[in-house]
Order: structure tokens, then sequence, then C-alpha cells
């Protein structure tokens, strides 16, 4: 159907991409790369870090937007590497340095892209976050219990559990850990406990090889879930 | 009234659907003068939504407190134009005579002093505001005077 496919413009080539597409996947669908660093391709877009802008319109209208929640128009003409696109992804990445100063992935991003210094005053020379929300959004749209989320509001903006107490809400699974792309979230496992987020989270070991399979909690809730006894889950994947 | 009564009263104007949050906290705010922890949990119970959201909200908008608040709010202006003409002065003043830091309650819980970005009353700078009453063209030895009827 012709309703549903839009032809537009990215970086002087015609691309066709279904109606709705964002911007990056219509451009990485064409080998056309743009940086990113909140986007995940199991997470819903929320154009958070603000590195994959891109310049769309005809001089001398033109403006930027992020490319990540930007959907393809027809006719729409697209700059994925214009010098404003490049000043503007620079500028990010100086206030993200000046940020999380300690973020090694974001250095080398930033290196990568010419930016070796930050103009602006560095915060806590420890900090890594770089605010991308992927651990909240993991924890509420793949995981389901929105344990963590944003708090306050810049410049004291942080993830936390409600209060900054332990999460009544948290299953200890991990996920936020594995999903930050600058190891920010303190995480241990150590004799069958497993510390994140403030809380200790006792680990289940397999009924049958004593491998540990994952914490109480989060069994618990994969009981909830299915409506299976919570035994069930006592055996670990490669015994079952 | 008891607590849970109070909260059950600002609960049962609402529908309890999850867009009500924000009208539930200001209610909340209204009627304890801050929104306690204990309140909050039973708002995303009744409301069905996580308590990472209702913290989310309640730590962002300045309207909102999770500190018990004072009888009297003084809300300071240091907008551009009170700022170039001595709004961090008269921060200090108010909160010298007080003994009380900005974004803090004096410990008799009479007063709480903040400070915010524009009162929307620029040509009266520095201005200042105690409860619903703005205070124009202010100057720190016209503090005590103001400061006084507000006083236990």
């Amino acid at each position: 159907m012709k309703n549903d496919s839009v032809s537009l413009t990215i970086d002087g080539k015609p691309v066709q991409v279904p109606a709705g597409t964002a911007l990056l996947l219509a451009a990485k669908a064409n080998n056309i790369d743009i940086p990113t660093l909140c986007y995940h391709p199991e997470l819903k877009p929320e154009g958070h870090c603000r590195l994959c802008v891109v310049e769309i319109g005809t001089a001398p209208r033109t403006r930027l937007v992020n490319s990540c929640t930007y959907p393809a128009e027809p006719g729409l003409v697209v700059q994925t590497a214009s010098a404003k696109v490049l000043a503007s992804r620079r500028m990010v990445l100086e206030l993200l340095l000046a940020q999380a100063p300690a973020g090694e992935h974001l250095k080398e991003m930033a290196a990568a892209m010419g930016v070796h210094e930050t103009r602006f005053k560095k915060g806590d020379p420890a900090a890594r976050c770089i605010l991308c929300a992927q651990c909240v959004r993991t924890c509420r749209e793949v995981v389901g219990v929105s344990a963590i989320s944003m708090a306050f509001r810049t410049p004291k903006k942080r993830v936390a559990t409600p209060f900054a107490e332990q999460s009544e809400a948290c299953i200890g699974c991990g996920s936020c850990v594995f999903i930050c792309p600058t190891n920010t979230i303190a995480y241990t496992e150590k004799d069958g406990i497993r510390t994140v987020w403030g809380r200790k989270f006792e680990l289940q070991p397999c009924n049958k090889c004593g491998n540990y399979i994952a914490p109480k909690a989060q069994l618990e809730h994969w009981a909830k879930l299915t409506g299976d006894p919570v035994e069930s889950f006592y055996v670990c994947k490669d015994c079952r | 009234m008891t607590d849970p009564q109070r909260l059950e009263t600002i609960m049962s104007r609402y529908a309890g659907v999850a867009a009500d949050l924000i009208p539930v906290l200001q209610d909340i705010q209204d009627e304890f003068n801050y929104l306690p922890k204990d309140e909050l949990k039973v708002v995303a119970q009744h409301l069905n939504v996580p308590l990472t959201r209702v913290y989310s909200v309640a730590t962002f908008f300045k309207m909102f407190s999770l500190e018990p608040r004072g009888k009297h709010l003084i809300r300071v202006c240091l907008g551009t134009a009170c700022h170039l003409r001595g709004g961090q002065r008269l921060v200090e003043t108010v909160g010298r005579r007080l003994n009380v830091g900005p974004g803090h309650a004096t410990e008799d819980l009479q007063f709480s002093l903040e400070t915010v970005g524009c009162l929307g009353s620029c040509a009266q700078a520095p201005l200042m505001m105690i409860d619903d009453k703005y205070f124009g063209r202010m100057a720190v030895d016209k503090v005590p005077k103001i400061l006084k009827p507000y006083k236990p």
C-alpha cells in the first residue's frame, strides 16, 4: 500500500521507510550512522541525551530535532552531519563530560568526535551517570516493576529509589545494572547475597545443581506473573 | 481529624486514576503543609501508580515539599530584576533574622524560607511574598517590621 511508506531524503540520499519510522531508524536502515547514548532498540525512545540530533528542512528554515523520536514525514530533508548538527553534538558531549567526568564510554565517544576537554565546570569527578534513563525505562517497560525513577530536577536530578530508601518494588533482577551504559549502578554478589540499590537480596540456589538462579524476590515475581507455584522456578534453566 | 481520615477525605474527591496524581498531591500539600511519606504510599496504592512515579513528581515540582513546611511560607524572589536589586541580600537578611536557610523551615515550624525564580512583578523589585501577600520595593531594613505580625 502506498500510504504505508514515505519518501524522504537523508544526507542527499532518497530513502523509503514505513510511515512513522523514527528518523534514527530510517537512517540506520540506509547505513547512515547517528551516534546515540540513551537509545536502546528494546526501549521506547524518550530523547534524553540529545546526541542523536539531526537537522531537518531546507535552508533557511531548518531546525534540529531528536532523530530517535521524530517520525519520518513525506518529503522531509534530513541532514545527519551538517555543521549545525556536529556543533550541537559536540556541545552535548561537552555538557555530558562536565556532568559525568568518570564515564569512559562517554570519553571515548567524545574523543572520537574531537571533544577532548569540556569548557564547563566539572561536577563530582567520580560521577558517571548521564541520566539516559535506560535503567528507569528497563525497570518500567521490560521488568515491569518501576522500582527506580528519576527524582528531583536539574541540577540535582538523579536516578533514585522512592525516598532514597530500599525499594519495596525492587526484585533484585539487576536489569538496570546490565543496561547501564556507564556502569553507574552499584552491584555486588557475594555468598548468595546480591546487593543492589542498597537492598540485599537472598539468591535461590538450583535444587539440582546448586548454582544460584536468581534472587528469591525475582522468582516470586515470576510466580506472580505466571500463576505457577514459586517452587516450580527453583530449578535452573540448565537442569530443567 | 486523624491523618487517615484527612487523606480519605481528599481521596474521596477523586476518581482514583493516575491522572489525579498531581491534584491529589496538591490537596495533600495544602492539608498537611507537606507531603508525608506514609500518605504518599497510600496515594500510590489508591491511584494504582508506582511509588517511584509519586516520588518523581513530588520531588520535581517546587510547590511540593517532602519536609514539613512552616505555617507561613516566605518566598524571596531571585529573578533577574530582583537579583540586580539585592534579592540575595534580602534572602540572607530574612534567613539571619529567622535563623533558617533557604529551602528549610524554622525549628518552631512558624516559617519556611524559599527562593523563587520570579514572582511576576519585576517592576517592584526586589520582591518577596509571605503566604499570599506581596511585599514589593523591599529593603533590608523593612524586614523586621514585615515579619513581626507573622511571629507567634
